[in-house]
């Protein structure tokens, strides 16, 4: 276990993480960190945030015994379930960008932008910047465009302009290419609101702690409920923001083991997924050193996911880390394992999960023969489906 | 002494300007690169920049980022790039040339495999324009033993303190952005150009290089003002990109520029 708090002062955890990226952007990552520091320690920020987290995002979140899914998965699991997906706009991803929209108006900046995949963090960047007056642009790959187009209608309503992304393979991992070169451009007045654990520091960090009140909550309220801690924190990696929310206040409970389930897409021999830390390489791309799907050449790999949100060949260099410690298990389900955990959700609890927290619940199939009688699990729902009603009827 | 070395104490010499091109290697495609190099070299460029293609090019505006597209569609590798760099000397190509791409390809390759190998083809330097010198260690130390060039770049929004490093960390020349943006033609460069340019003269005895955005004989004789070259690339490749006759088109557009470079 490391004895310093993580990252360290060149932003590394362990070999991963640092700040890859265009001369252009390293004094405002500079200045973004002197920001971000001092932010941290004023009680002014900390209660406006809270103040805004509690009352307009929906805070605390409950955890919720899932007792008809729990019966179902069988063997005594105790399955809880951390309502991310009732918190306003329908996702995590708000507790991201209310803090990171709070520090773009300490730093004095008029403009932000965001990329997105499923369009959960384009709609919760579009909303901070309606509830704090900012000009906000969203960057989109155009496949995603297509497949999301209720959350593109939403950032319209909310006064965004969603810019679509027509280069390389069209989905998050351009339009994440895009909103950096928009940044390198208009960086004097515009701050990046990154929407995962990725990217150059202190972004990973930064995402990571205003992401860590879902584990924070969850641990308090998993204490308080049931008089321990679980054995395992179950949720689904994308870049990795959600994860990493609900894995990090867990950090020190050694016995709690953390698993991270991304996205085999049509399964992981087909090519077409979306496993980087199951199956990637180390490399750097987006400011950070992590795992990602590359060729032998250093080329970065198109992925594949039904979710768009975890459609992504990178991960949260955090993320890498803790696979490399061991401190976190990652696991990789199928497209059809997601939609059968949607189904299995929707039809046992009456919830529609996100096809991204989808993943985590599909891997709870495949956990419960392993685990001892009467574990308990939390599984961090990380939004709501809504978004994906569309895809689902589709593919079922 | 290297070839980039010798070739700006030869400029400082005869008090000239030098002019830098900027090839995607693969771009149209691989069979013209030796031509393209031929004329440029003819047509009085002085340094010739060669990119290794890059899936995600994100400095790279939308000139740049199309010529990567398509030489990787054509096959391009780092490897192979190397190899066309061997094959160039091997035909006459006698200018100094520094590779550039970004930090992962070099990284899968290996820096210290490819800072021998592209010596031992007959590179002169690198620059990697997402690594900045805080994150080079482990392309500097191979670099150094290999005599390669790390040219490093520095920005309009660079503090006098990061100048200081990048100066430190930076053989050959010293790559000055002229803007805050990514590569590609600008009708118009920022105001401060020439003195952040002075600012930088005066922190260091490197030959200073000014790029991005450059792509009119006014612009270079506005820049070749201050700095000691220009680098042009989004141009050049529109140039070549949109004639039937590539090289006669990048021919032209050069000389357009090297009179005005003196």
């Amino acid at each position: 276990m490391p004895k310093t708090p993580l990252p360290d002062a060149q932003g590394r955890f362990g070999p991963y993480g640092g700040q890859f990226v265009p001369e252009t952007l390293m004094s405002a990552l500079k200045e973004l960190e002197l920001a971000y520091r001092k932010a941290r320690r004023d009680a002014a920020f900390k209660k406006e945030l809270s103040g805004y987290l509690a009352h307009y995002a929906g805070r605390p979140t409950p955890l919720y015994f899932a007792k008809r899914l729990s019966q179902k998965l069988g063997r005594g699991l105790r399955v809880y379930l951390k309502r991310e997906d009732l918190l306003h706009t329908g996702a995590h991803k708000i507790n991201n960008t209310l803090g990171q929209g709070l520090l773009t108006r300490r730093m004095g900046k008029p403009r932000v932008i965001a990329e997105t995949g499923a369009g959960q963090h384009g709609v919760a960047t579009a909303t901070v910047a309606a509830l704090l007056g900012l000009k906000c642009e969203i960057y989109m790959g155009s496949t995603d465009i297509v497949r999301q187009r209720l959350n593109v209608f939403r950032m319209e309503l909310l006064g965004a302009r969603v810019v679509p992304v027509d280069s390389g393979t069209r989905t998050l991992k351009d339009a994440c290419n895009e909103a950096l070169r928009d940044w390198v451009t208009n960086v004097r007045t515009t701050h990046y609101i990154l929407g995962s654990v990725v990217g150059p520091h202190p972004f990973p960090a930064i995402v990571r702690d205003f992401q860590s009140v879902i584990g924070r909550e969850a641990r308090r309220q998993i204490l308080r409920e049931t008089g321990r801690l679980p054995d395992y924190v179950v949720a689904c990696v994308g870049g990795g923001s959600n994860a990493m929310g609900i894995f990090h206040p867990f950090f020190r409970d050694r016995k709690v083991r953390l698993i991270g389930v991304e996205a085999a897409g049509r399964g992981l021999s087909s090519g077409a997924h979306a496993a980087t830390l199951v199956e990637g390489t180390e490399g750097v791309l987006h400011g950070a050193k992590s795992l990602l799907l590359q060729d032998s050449h250093g080329q970065i790999s198109g992925a594949h996911s039904i979710a768009a949100g975890l459609d992504y060949p990178g991960v949260g260099p955090e993320h890498s880390y803790y696979k490399k410690t061991k401190r976190a298990r990652y696991a990789a389900v199928t497209d059809r394992q997601a939609l059968a955990g949607f189904k299995l959700l929707a039809q046992t609890e009456g919830i529609l999960p996100a096809l991204e927290p989808s993943h985590a619940l599909g891997y709870l199939v495949k956990l419960v023969p392993a685990v001892r009688r009467g574990s308990v699990v939390v599984v961090n729902l990380s939004g709501r489906g809504d978004k994906d009603v569309e895809v689902v009827a589709g593919a079922l | 002494m290297n070839r980039i070395e010798a070739a700006f104490g030869r400029l400082r010499g005869e008090r000239r300007k030098a002019l830098i091109a900027y090839l995607t290697v693969g771009f149209p495609s691989m069979r013209l690169l030796e031509p393209l190099a031929a004329c440029l070299q003819e047509g009085g460029v002085d340094l010739l920049e060669l990119g290794i293609p890059f899936s995600d090019p994100l400095a790279d505006g939308p000139t740049i980022q199309a010529a990567s597209q398509k030489a990787l569609l054509n096959g391009v590798t780092p490897g192979g790039v190397l190899k066309s760099v061997e094959r160039l000397r091997g035909r006459g190509i006698t200018l100094p040339i520094a590779l550039m791409t970004y930090f992962n390809p070099v990284l899968r390759y290996g820096p210290a495999r490819f800072c021998r190998d592209a010596v031992s083809a007959g590179a002169d330097g690198v620059i990697v324009p997402d690594l900045p010198p805080e994150e080079a260690a482990e392309l500097i130390r191979p670099a150094r033993r290999e005599n390669l060039d790390t040219i490093f770049l520095a920005a309009p929004t660079s503090p006098r303190e990061r100048i200081r490093g990048i100066v430190r960390a930076s053989r050959g020349f010293l790559y000055y952005v002229s803007l805050t943006g990514v590569t590609g033609a600008r009708a118009r460069l920022p105001v401060s150009l020439t003195d952040h340019v002075r600012l930088i003269k005066r922190m260091t005895t490197l030959p200073v290089c000014v790029g991005f955005g450059i792509s009119r004989p006014d612009q270079v004789r506005a820049v070749t003002r201050v700095a000691d070259g220009v680098i042009v690339g989004s141009a050049l490749l529109a140039a070549v990109g949109r004639s039937g006759r590539p090289v006669a088109a990048a021919s032209r557009f050069i000389r357009s520029l090297r009179r005005a470079c003196g």
